[in-house]
């Protein structure tokens, strides 16, 4: 028989091998977490305050890069590239991908074949993506020129990399193909969220389609949006591979997105100082992304 | 075509069925749309498909040739000679893949067990504190990685690349395995701990087999994350021996190992798009329902 406060340090030493336990079962992923990614995210702005070349001893030069990036055309027409690229490729994708949520979202025979078509460009990667575009685009062999001059859309093949816009276009229409069924997927289960019993009775009171689409299915998918919404332009901020592949930056550098400049600035140019404090920037405007990102959250639990 | 996607989804019932269908027209028309809209999504994978098994002149003529004289693997065999041979790069991407889905699987087991069954000091911030990785994708901090991964000899090695990955992918990893243990009964511990069961044994015995979907989900976003990466190791790995697929499919397009016609280029493609194509036909529900869960994390 064991006494009372035996018993009681004995439970005590367990629970302290349960916690050691515990913090073993963490050990791991919390070290790469810190080797590498807080170890480089304090980086980032150490070197950011420093004159960092590719193979000569770095020095310390205060907030120097961050003053001469104050006055980097290039670095804040890269900015306002990846605004405008946002801007023009965020709508276009909410209403493909809305509408194709909203063609099946019902059920129906096939309608999870659709969905999956729909979804299929989303998991291959968007390098291969954009090299498959870089063909479907070509003007000599590309089927996308052949298609439209056949059915007399177009006179002459797409020149597609002549001017900003065009290029520009031609890589929202890429962007749609890749990404919209992902968006989809998102705004279906917010509208398969919505109880049926509200769109039914509507019906029975007489309204619309339009009428219940307006009052009853966008007014409750508010939330889904906003969140579907943060999650693409964080997506858009990041935007690389189509810029890289299918328009090289061109024509005359008017396509350069922010992570493009960025990966220039310190693989190119070698840098890397200076690279670092425009991922700064970088980064303060996707923490805020997320943080909107959280407190849209926030208000979905309340 | 497996016709699950949505799986995780909540289903509608009823409203078709209890519905007579007197009227075919919006039903022809709904196939319709719906069918053209999926062969616009569709088409241009099997029109590469199909072009990479064009015999050469056919794949590279303008304009496009729709229907081949005949099927060939030629433009296969010639991306076997080119570089180092497609098959390099492929298992160079493949390494990096298995390295990265076995870490993420190993690393976000122990943790999200850990997380989801024990007490110990610290436990919320650790958790928080790998969660909020999220925020910061890694294209923002590339620049101090590769200075980082240069001072480590680890530049130019798979293995650094896979230690790469399977950082950026632990926290949604972490995230979906506590989940998963999350909702597996307290009680079935309690029995087995009873019987004398070690927390190791007890992990890999009975908790394993509990969330394996929790570990399908996981090691299917590594692999597909790690096989179609672009950014990160076109930095890290500037050695052309130890490109992954992409890097060299990027390299073949811009011709610098060697000139290269549209047929060729094709089958890259092909190479880099079907592994991912199959496995999600194959494995959708998992895919979906991690993506959900990963989109409205909290």
């Amino acid at each position: 028989m064991t006494s009372r406060p035996a018993a009681a340090s004995r439970s005590r030493r367990a629970s302290r091998r349960r916690a050691c336990a515990g913090l073993l079962f963490v050990l791991p992923a919390v070290c790469f977490t810190l080797v590498f990614f807080v170890v480089p995210l304090g980086m980032t702005i150490w070197m950011s305050l420093n004159d960092w070349p590719l193979l000569q001893k770095p020095h310390f030069v205060g907030l120097a890069n961050y003053a001469s990036l104050l006055h980097d055309d290039s670095f804040w027409s890269s900015l306002l590239f990846t605004v405008e690229y946002t801007l023009a490729v965020t709508p276009p994708l909410f209403l493909v991908a809305f509408g194709l949520a909203l063609l099946v979202q019902r059920r129906a025979p096939l309608v999870g074949i659709f969905r999956t078509a729909y979804f299929l460009p989303v998991v291959i990667g968007m390098a291969v993506a954009s090299l498959l575009w870089v063909w479907l685009l070509n003007d000599q062999v590309g089927v996308i020129s052949d298609v439209l001059m056949k059915l007399r859309i177009v006179d002459e093949p797409l020149q597609w990399l002549d001017t900003t816009q065009s290029a520009l276009a031609a890589i929202v229409v890429m962007v749609l193909w890749k990404a919209s069924g992902f968006i989809m997927v998102l705004l279906l289960v917010g509208i398969q969220a919505i109880p049926e019993e509200l769109g039914e009775a509507a019906r029975i009171d007489g309204a619309s389609w339009s009428q219940r689409l307006y009052h009853i299915t966008l007014p409750l998918l508010r939330r889904t949006f906003a969140l579907a919404l943060v999650i693409s332009i964080i997506g858009s901020f990041l935007a690389f591979e189509q810029f890289f592949i299918l328009s090289h930056g061109g024509p005359r550098n008017s396509t350069i997105s922010v992570v493009y400049r960025i990966y220039r600035e310190a693989f190119t140019a070698f840098h890397l100082g200076y690279a670092s404090a425009m991922s700064v920037i970088l980064l303060a405007i996707l923490v805020s992304l997320s943080v909107l990102q959280l407190w849209l959250l926030r208000e979905q639990d309340a | 075509m497996d016709a699950n996607l949505g799986a995780g989804i909540p289903a509608r019932l009823g409203r078709a069925a209890s519905r007579p269908r007197k009227r075919w027209l919006p039903s022809v028309l709904f196939y319709g749309v719906a069918a053209g809209l999926a062969g616009l999504f569709v088409l241009p994978v099997l029109w590469s498909l199909l072009t990479s098994l064009m015999p050469a002149a056919e794949a590279s003529s303008s304009p496009p040739t729709y229907w081949p004289s005949r099927l060939t693997l030629e433009n296969y065999v010639r991306l076997a000679n080119t570089g180092d041979g497609i098959l390099h790069y492929v298992w160079n991407s493949s390494a990096v893949a298995a390295l990265t889905v076995s870490w993420t699987v190993i690393l976000s087991t122990l943790a999200g067990y850990g997380f989801s069954r024990f007490r110990f000091p610290g436990r919320s911030l650790l958790f928080v504190g790998i969660l909020a990785t999220l925020m910061i994708p890694f294209q923002s901090i590339l620049t101090p990685l590769f200075v980082l991964l240069r001072t480590l000899h680890l530049q130019n090695t798979l293995t650094g690349l896979a230690l790469v990955y399977t950082t950026f992918q632990l926290p949604f990893s972490v995230f979906m395995m506590r989940n998963a243990f999350d909702v597996v009964p307290l009680e079935l511990e309690e029995a087995a701990m009873v019987d004398g069961c070690t927390p190791g044994k007890l992990l890999v015995r009975i908790m394993l087999p509990l969330v394996s979907p929790g570990v399908v989900t996981v090691a299917l976003f590594a692999f597909f994350n790690s096989w179609n990466e672009l950014l990160a190791a076109l930095i890290l790995q500037t050695d052309a021996e130890k490109f992954t697929l992409p890097v060299m499919l990027l390299n073949a397009r811009s011709g610098s190992l060697g000139s290269i016609n549209w047929g060729v280029m094709q089958a890259g493609i092909s190479v880099g798009m079907l592994p991912c194509a199959v496995l999600f036909l194959l494995l959708q529900r998992y895919y979906i329902s991690g993506l959900i869960a990963g989109a409205v994390k909290s």
